[in-house]
């Protein structure tokens, strides 16, 4: 196992050398940022001091060992906007984008995965064909669309949530979170929605392929013969078999849940990271785009690390191909 | 002779209600198994076999039904048994051995939750009395060091090692009855050969009775007490193993039995049965092998033959049954 998360970091290590330079060059490539920041109405002398000041004088091969050599100093540069730290500007946002996104995660799988199990195992219900193009809609619908409908029907006209912001806020271990208080619980729950469908959506469908397939193995047939209540059938010897699909799947998609909460985030004027980064590509804030994209690399590799090791727990048979390499 | 039987089934029709129409699957059967005996099960694919395996335990999937006829163990009608007692009566009193090892133990299962399970489903026993109970039924079907093997999960065993657990899973609870559905299929002859072995050692000690349902002969030759030979959804022939494999009645059997390679035939072309087995939802008119059958005459094609009975165990549904001097 420890040779196994090693070699996954080294791995990890090159991927992210490879994509803060497509990064990095990719938005030097685009608009010119001394436009925005600048007064109209400055001299030469005005823009040549703000370009010195930004290290923008530099070629672009400096300009990136600059920000490596800075990188390794925890250092992913300063807004040209807010003058403040980049990576401080993020991780300040980074608990309420979490939360949202590991809301809308939970969500996913307490709705998802008793619909998918209910639709796999009647599957000529009404009710469980129902539930599946309830899924397709689900996919289908644009995720901007829903929050805006949903904004209008539970917030406007229903009037049950507000509709925008995060509410009141409790620390809990140094972070601020919302969901723990009456208010800010009413504010969360709408965007967690908005977020959640698709990947409820996606865990509907996935659980019901996986009962359908799993149902029909000899190993279920022989459970039965060996006189198991369907319950312990269902909960025991079909469950574990799902959850593989289900975990890999879901663990992929968290990493998706944050990196574009920005849509989400946008309708629902939610304070998170994705806000921040359309802002800042609004503004070509150069450091924060940058610093925002390494930051959901790291945080990819790492979901994907946990993703592999709860595999493996899950499914035995993975652990001894482990073990033989 | 005049033991009680283990199972006596009747009449049994169990059918599958397809869009594309009715499959009869298992039409009329009749067989009984006493204690302590094996009865073989013959027939191609698509005889009907299975789905009559699956009928005594109950467990024919939808859309089949079994319509008819009652399933007597020890005297009590499964047939008109209920899922609740169904589930009390499967792997406690009839288990069942399916055809592939590989696919039978769940993967993602120990061996321990496996069998731990089975006993707990029908007694109230502490986890490590059932163990207990385990490393015993393990060791009784030839595996050495049960302790390890509980521990471990299906993937790591061979198929022959997880045919025994599945043997052994089986003959938890004494079962009066074990339906093996070719159980030795898919394994290499080696390993096939110690497991009749193991098997026809069990039978004799514990007394239960065994339907092995398989389509090798030579397997059931050297194993079974009695033959049943299936066709296209009915038994067609039955009687002792040994009366039935010299001087086979039915001209399917026949064709069975010359269609195994022998040693003695070295060189000559080996006899197929011409054709193919009929389309279960739609029978001939009349004997449903006589489209393959050489002693076809005409009054097969009319009506369906019934059980001939020849002395106390021999029966044949045929109206041509091949005289004994054909058999050279």
């Amino acid at each position: 196992m420890s040779v196994f998360v090693l070699r996954r970091l080294m791995q990890s290590g090159i991927v992210m050398i490879a994509m803060s330079v497509i990064v990095f060059f990719g938005v030097n490539v685009v608009g010119d940022p001394i436009d925005m920041l600048v007064a109209p109405d400055a001299d030469q002398a005005e823009i040549e001091r703000v370009i010195r000041d930004f290290g923008l004088d530099k070629p672009v091969w400096q300009q990136y060992t600059v920000f490596v050599s800075n990188a390794f100093k925890g250092d992913l540069g300063t807004s040209f906007i807010f003058g403040e730290s980049a990576l401080k500007l993020i991780v300040e946002r980074m608990p309420a984008t979490l939360e949202l996104a590991f809301m809308a995660l939970l969500m996913a799988i307490v709705i998802g995965i008793p619909l998918g199990l209910y639709a796999g195992l009647r599957p000529n219900a009404i009710s469980s064909r129902l539930i599946m193009s309830g899924s397709i809609l689900g996919f289908s619908l644009p995720t901007f669309w829903v929050g805006i409908m949903m904004i209008m029907l539970f917030a406007v006209m229903l009037d049950w949530v507000p509709a925008t912001g995060r509410g009141d806020t409790i620390s809990v271990l140094g972070m601020q979170v919302s969901f723990l208080t009456a208010d800010g619980f009413s504010h969360i729950v709408l965007p967690a929605l908005n977020l959640a469908l698709l990947k409820i959506s996606l865990v509907i469908r996935l659980t019901r392929a996986g009962v359908r397939e799993v149902m029909h193995m000899d190993f279920i047939k022989f459970a039965r013969a060996k006189g198991l209540s369907s319950s312990r059938i269902v909960m025991v010897h079909l469950f574990k078999n799902i959850m593989i699909p289900v975990v890999t799947v879901l663990g992929l998609e968290f990493g998706s849940l944050i990196a574009f909460s920005v849509v989400t985030e946008t309708i629902f004027a939610w304070p998170g990271m994705g806000k921040l980064l359309i802002d800042a590509i609004q503004q070509l804030d150069r450091p924060i785009i940058v610093a925002y994209l390494m930051i959901i690399v790291v945080l990819f590799v790492v979901i994907n690390l946990i993703v592999d090791i709860l595999y493996s727990i899950l499914d035995p048979r993975v652990r001894l191909q482990d073990a033989a390499n | 002779m005049n033991t009680p039987n283990t199972l006596t089934v009747k009449n049994l029709k169990t059918h599958f209600f397809t869009k594309a129409g009715v499959v009869k699957a298992v039409d009329d059967v009749s067989f009984s198994v006493k204690p302590g005996e094996i009865l073989g099960l013959v027939g191609e694919s698509g005889s009907g076999k299975t789905v009559t395996g699956f009928s005594l335990i109950g467990l024919v999937d939808e859309p089949g039904r079994v319509i008819g006829g009652s399933i007597l163990l020890n005297g009590d009608d499964l047939a008109r048994k209920n899922e609740k007692q169904w589930r009390e009566l499967r792997g406690k009193k009839i288990a069942m051995i399916f055809q592939d090892p590989m696919m039978t133990l769940n993967p993602v299962l120990r061996i321990d939750t496996q069998m731990i399970e089975a006993i707990q489903a029908h007694e109230d026993i502490s986890k490590q009395a059932a163990r207990q109970r385990c490393r015993e039924a393990l060791v009784r079907v030839g595996i050495a060091s049960p302790d390890e093997r509980l521990a471990s999960y299906p993937h790591q065993f061979s198929g022959g090692m997880r045919q025994r657990v599945a043997i052994a899973i089986a003959l938890l609870h004494e079962p009066d009855l074990i339906i093996a559905d070719e159980p030795t299929t898919a394994l290499d002859v080696t390993i096939q050969a110690q497991i009749l072995y193991e098997v026809r050692k069990l039978c004799s000690e514990t007394g239960m009775s065994l339907i092995w349902i398989t389509h090798d002969l030579a397997v059931i030759s050297g194993l079974a007490d009695r033959i049943a030979v299936m066709y296209a959804g009915r038994i067609v022939e039955q009687g002792s193993i040994d009366e039935v494999l010299d001087t086979p009645l039915h001209p399917y059997t026949k064709g069975l039995i010359e269609s195994v390679p022998s040693r003695n035939k070295r060189g000559a072309k080996l006899y197929q049965i011409p054709g193919m087995t009929p389309s279960l939802l739609n029978l001939p008119a009349g004997c449903a092998f006589s489209s393959r059958c050489s002693a076809k005459q005409s009054d097969c094609l009319v009506a369906t033959p019934e059980i001939t009975q020849l002395g106390e165990e021999r029966q044949v549904r045929c109206f041509h049954p091949v005289k004994q001097e054909e058999m050279a």
